[in-house]
């Protein structure tokens, strides 16, 4: 076995520095009524030109966006990523190293984080951010939490616009705790209904994706007001973190806590993970935040350098009273999306929100135009919004995916109430020609 | 000649290829592109226009502004000053640093694993979808669980998804249990796993000879338990010998046996958690299938379950369909719900499966047992010098403690900080809790005798050091970028972003 | 073992406060011992005024850089005044803990309870019995 270095010679010897005559003998403790008798049953060992066929096999059964034009996000986006972001991301020096407890030993992963925790608070215009969770639902769980912690309250208003996933797992998290859940609808035009009656004095917090599942674009200030009057707070959720280049950061509009999901800079989607969470929030609510947080401070020469602090919040310290009992970070997606930040830096990252943005606007231009195919929300979006298909979705997509293309999501499963409709994201991935292609067959043109 | 003496006389020109590097902020400079994006081949859009007053943005002003080379030369810079796995020995107690597979790196960037979507028509995802079920089974196989889940995204949350089952399981049932047994010696995440599902946690007391006995779990065991917590091995490294009584117990009363799989490595092909009673229990990809720790993350952590707690587990649950391949399955009207956005953390299963089909049922057992054999080697070596709490046969790991340095004044930390300037990553300290100034040792089985003999050698020396010169020890690491840091200032003034000057 | 401070004019919790009498209300912090074993402090926590404790409740939360220690109520009573520089500057605990490093003032629900406290003999003696090596 290539990756076990023992030798029979090896083993002897270390037996013999032990006082054991077997390997067997070492694991006396284990009673042999106890142990397994037999052999796992698994496949045999294949060598490592078998393995990779095999594997190449695998993935060659699954549709990509290298074998079709992809119009499918929903909290997955299709994005380009720069190639110095996996030659980054595949350095040993960071991919094969565990937590920087060490400090002295982990400069290179503690100062990635603490570029990382800059930038979403520039993006989010928030105060601090935590050096990531696992991905934008469970961030977005534990924004509920915490807000919950610090208000003392235990009833949360979840908007309709918020993932659908999303809501799932923050009723998942909540399930234990005896608090109410409450959902907040929609107004025709897509966007969240007022929050006035929903959030009343019991409520911890209001949670709205920005922009919502189905793409529109919220006025979070109008929601700040409603929950802060009642003295509830702001969750705000994004799941294309892109659109923070473009659109007015969730902090300068009243946000409290702004989680969510950071894929789309630079982490592939791999099947949905591992992926991004992220979470940052005001100073004064730094103490209720939950996760690794990485601090400058100086060595004993007075030189400049990082460590992870404030771990009394976290579970290895505090145990059950911990802010939350995740014990790691999502480091390596945490570096790639910083790398890719850095690439794309303050005009590189606004253009390609432009480019996205202009993506989406052709092809609403497209859909108006189209028979048969409408636009039924008319609020703004981003890269992202619902198309009408007087002809049902599921055909409309299976004529796509004939011409090779991934049409986007039927929203049928997740909004049984709407006429029926294909959620269509255009990134900077789709090509005008691509665009076209999708529009006449969603509209019922053959390939 | 010092080293400070050999470079004045050089001059101050720096420190060769030691590097320092500023922010990224700090290196920016107005103008600069690290990227080239597409030319735009639909009308432009100017946002203002398009989308309501007060939606947008003016700019980024403190992302950097840097070219492709600086970014490399930044990262690369930095990477230099991580240990890894790579590098060298990285014996992290309970944290399983073996050696990281190139194969599985390049497998999971395929672009059929890579660029597919979770979201995509499940039969274009079939690839995908037949490496999860049989992942899953391997799994279940390997620790005598009947079903696994895929879905967690860490250790921690497989632990908070197996415990959402037990509760589940006895709220079906109209039972109300309150209470969580928890060993004294289990990793931090048990108990606030078991708080966050509302539970009180009852820390069970280990025995003289550092594991578990059944009076003590008897003693605890009254009707609002619902579930004993337990990692087998323990934290000491020892095996639960009484296990299979403790289960009994535990059963005998209606409750629930919750496994850490945090130490499975130890019991690869010898024996399964599954059958000594657990009824639930969590693996970590990232240590006991290879998968990379990644500087913190993303590790996976499946949840496996015997059938009992089959209808609880998280959706959707892979399936295969008769003559139609495979298959999400959502009709689980039991299940806890949903944890993850999508399949959990599907890169990582990828590269464990690979990891699975390079090594198959031998390899397998030849982990533990190698694994078994490098930790008790290194106890029989450093035991003449260092105290061993609990001087037992080991498994996976060893704990020695700083007790016999005490007359030196080097503690625990010093002996860790002192490892760093032999080259060595220092192992857990101060964990389990129940060993004042505990190091925790745990080599794997990826170690060569010659590496472990050097890091024994690293440990005597630095044994020595501590009587001979203890300042020397106290005020290590002396051959690093950094030397030690103030955690009292960052804990107490926290700086936890860069500011721009101001002005 | 260590030397600790123990002032004879104080009186003493066995969760290692010390408390006296000033006026009708009774000023609190935690003692050198508690200090010493916490090590650097970095963060406290302290109740709000108007909040009411019973005897031995937990009121607060003195942080070190790795450990989190509850502060127990000495006596009963509701609080008057908490040391608000800790906020910025919680060191103050460590540098001077029977003075500037105190944590908040109670007025007493029932003042008798203060002589339930250990004088600093009794309190010196309970602080040694722990300072034994470990057997």
């Amino acid at each position: 076995m290539r990756y076990i270095p023992h030798t029979p010679e090896d083993v002897e010897q270390m037996l013999a520095q032990i006082g054991a005559r077997s390997v067997d003998d070492l694991f006396a403790s284990v009673a042999r009524k106890h142990r397994l008798s037999r052999p796992l049953d698994l496949p045999e060992a294949a060598c490592e030109q078998e393995v990779l066929a095999e594997m190449i096999d695998l993935a060659d059964r699954n549709a990509s966006s290298q074998t079709h034009d992809w119009f499918l996000g929903a909290g997955t986006y299709d994005h380009f990523i720069p190639s110095a972001v996996d030659a980054i991301a595949s350095r040993s020096e960071f991919y094969t190293a565990y937590t920087p407890y060490q400090a002295e030993i982990s400069q290179g992963t503690l100062q990635a984080i603490f570029e990382w925790q800059t930038m979403i608070c520039t993006l989010t215009g928030l105060d601090v951010a935590n050096a990531s969770l696992y991905d934008g639902a469970s961030a977005t769980a534990e924004a509920v939490l915490m807000a919950m912690r610090i208000t003392k309250r235990s009833r949360v208003v979840l908007a309709r616009g918020l993932h659908p996933h999303y809501r799932e797992v923050v009723r998942t998290y909540l399930g234990g705790l005896g608090a109410e859940i409450v959902e907040l609808g929609r107004d025709e035009d897509g966007r969240t209904s007022a929050a006035d009656a929903a959030v009343d004095d019991d409520t911890a917090c209001l949670v709205i994706q920005q922009p919502s599942f189905v793409g529109a674009i919220e006025d979070l200030s109008r929601f700040a007001e409603a929950t802060h009057a009642r003295g509830a707070l702001l969750v705000t959720a994004v799941s294309e973190a892109l659109s923070l280049a473009l659109l007015r950061a969730p902090g300068t509009a009243g946000t409290d806590l702004v989680c969510g999901e950071a894929q789309s800079f630079g982490v592939p989607m791999s099947i949905g993970g591992p992926h991004l969470g992220f979470l940052a929030t005001r100073q004064r609510h730094v103490r209720q935040l939950p996760g690794r947080l990485v601090g400058q401070t100086v060595d004993s020469e007075g030189r400049r350098g990082f460590v992870l602090t404030l771990a009394t919040r976290e579970q290895h310290i505090r145990r059950e009273r911990a802010t939350s009992n995740i014990c790691t970070n999502q480091g390596l997606c945490l570096l790639m999306a910083t790398v890719y930040l850095a690439l794309l830096g303050r005009q590189g990252l606004r253009r390609l929100a432009e480019i996205n943005l202009a993506k989406a606007e052709y092809a609403k231009a497209r859909v108006r135009e189209a028979p048969g195919l409408t636009l039924p929300f008319a609020a703004p979006t981003f890269n992202e919004f619902a198309v009408g298909v007087a002809g049902g979705a599921a055909p409309a997509l299976k004529r796509a995916l004939d011409a090779g293309i991934v049409g986007g999501l039927d929203i049928a499963p997740y909004e049984p109430d709407l006429a029926p409709a294909v959620l269509v994201c255009a990134t900077e991935c789709a090509s005008r020609d691509a665009i076209d292609r999708l529009v006449a067959t969603l509209a019922g043109s053959a390939p | 000649m010092s080293d400070g003496e050999a470079r004045a006389r050089v001059g101050n020109v720096g420190n060769g290829f030691a590097y320092e590097e500023p922010l990224l902020f700090e290196r920016s400079r107005p103008g600069r592109v690290g990227c080239s994006l597409p030319r735009l081949d639909v009308p432009e859009v100017d946002a203002h226009a398009t989308l309501p007053e007060g939606a947008l943005r003016d700019d980024l002003p403190d992302l950097p502004e840097l070219s492709e080379v600086e970014v490399v030369r930044h990262f690369t810079r930095i990477s230099t000053w991580n240990a890894s796995v790579d590098l060298g020995l990285y014996p992290l107690g309970s944290c399983t640093m073996k050696y990281n597979p190139k194969l599985n790196e390049k497998v999971a960037r395929l672009p059929g694993f890579a660029c597919a979507h979770p979201l995509q028509p499940v039969e274009l995802l079939q690839g995908f979808l037949h490496l999860a079920y049989e992942l899953e089974r391997h799994l279940a196989e390997i620790s005598g669980m009947d079903r696994v889940s895929l879905q967690p995204a860490a250790g921690a949350q497989g632990e908070l998804a197996g415990i959402m089952m037990i509760r589940a399981y006895f709220e079906h049932r109209g039972q109300r249990r309150s209470r969580i047994l928890v060993p004294d010696s289990a990793h931090g995440t048990n108990p606030s796993s078991a708080a966050l599902n509302g539970y009180e946690v009852v820390a069970v007391p280990s025995g003289e000879d550092g594991i578990l006995h059944p009076d003590a779990i008897e003693a605890l065991m009254t009707p609002d338990v619902a579930a004993l917590m337990l990692t087998n091995p323990n934290t000491l490294g020892l095996f639960e010998s009484n296990i299979a009584r403790i289960t009994e117990i535990v059963h005998a009363r209606g409750g629930l046996v919750y496994g850490d799989g945090a130490n499975l490595n130890a019991l690869l092909g010898i024996a399964r958690p599954g059958d000594l009673g657990t009824d639930v229990m969590h693996f970590n990809l990232h240590k006991t299938f290879s998968t990379p720790h990644g500087g913190g993350g993303p590790g996976a952590g499946p949840i496996g379950v015997k059938n009992t707690l089959a209808p609880y587990l998280p959706v959707p649950v892979v399936c295969r369909r008769d003559g139609a391949g495979y298959d999400l399955d959502y009709d689980f009207p039991r299940s806890i719900g949903r944890l993850h956005a999508n399949f959990g953390n599907v890169a990582m299963a990828v590269r464990a499966y690979a990891y699975l089909r390079s090594l198959g049922p031998d390899g397998l057992r030849r982990c533990a047992e190698m694994a078994v054999l490098n930790a008790n080697y290194l106890l029989a070596r450093l035991r003449p010098a260092y105290h061993v709490p609990y001087d037992r046969p080991v498994m996976h790991e060893c704990v020695l403690s700083d007790q016999r340095l005490e007359s030196t004044g080097v503690t625990t930390i010093d002996v860790a900080k002192r490892l760093i300037d032999y080259g060595y990553h220092p192992p857990t300290i101060y964990f389990p809790l129940i060993v004042h100034g505990a190091l925790m040792i745990e080599p794997t089985e990826s170690e060569s005798i010659e590496g472990l003999d050097r890091f024994v050698e690293a440990l005597l020396a630095i044994e020595r050091e501590a009587r001979e010169n203890p300042d020397l020890v106290r005020s290590a690491p002396h051959h690093t970028r950094r030397s030690r840091l103030d955690e009292t200032r960052a804990a107490r003034r926290p700086v936890l972003r860069w500011q721009p000057e101001d002005g | 073992m260590a030397d600790y401070e123990i002032p004879d004019d104080l009186r003493y919790s066995e969760e290692d406060e010390w408390a006296r009498l000033e006026d009708d209300c009774v000023v609190f912090g935690i003692t050198d011992y508690a200090q010493q074993q916490l090590g650097d402090i970095v963060f406290v926590e302290l109740p709000q005024v108007g909040d009411r404790f019973a005897k031995g409740d937990a009121f607060g939360v003195v942080e070190s850089v790795k450990a989190v220690s509850d502060v127990y109520a000495p006596i009963s009573g509701e609080v008057v005044s908490v040391n608000e520089d800790l906020a910025d500057r919680p060191e103050l605990v460590n540098a001077d803990c029977y003075g500037s490093g105190w944590l908040c003032i109670i007025r007493p629900g029932d003042e008798a309870e203060l002589e339930s406290l250990l004088d600093a003999k009794a309190y010196r003696i309970y602080v040694e019995e722990r300072s034994e090596p470990d057997q």
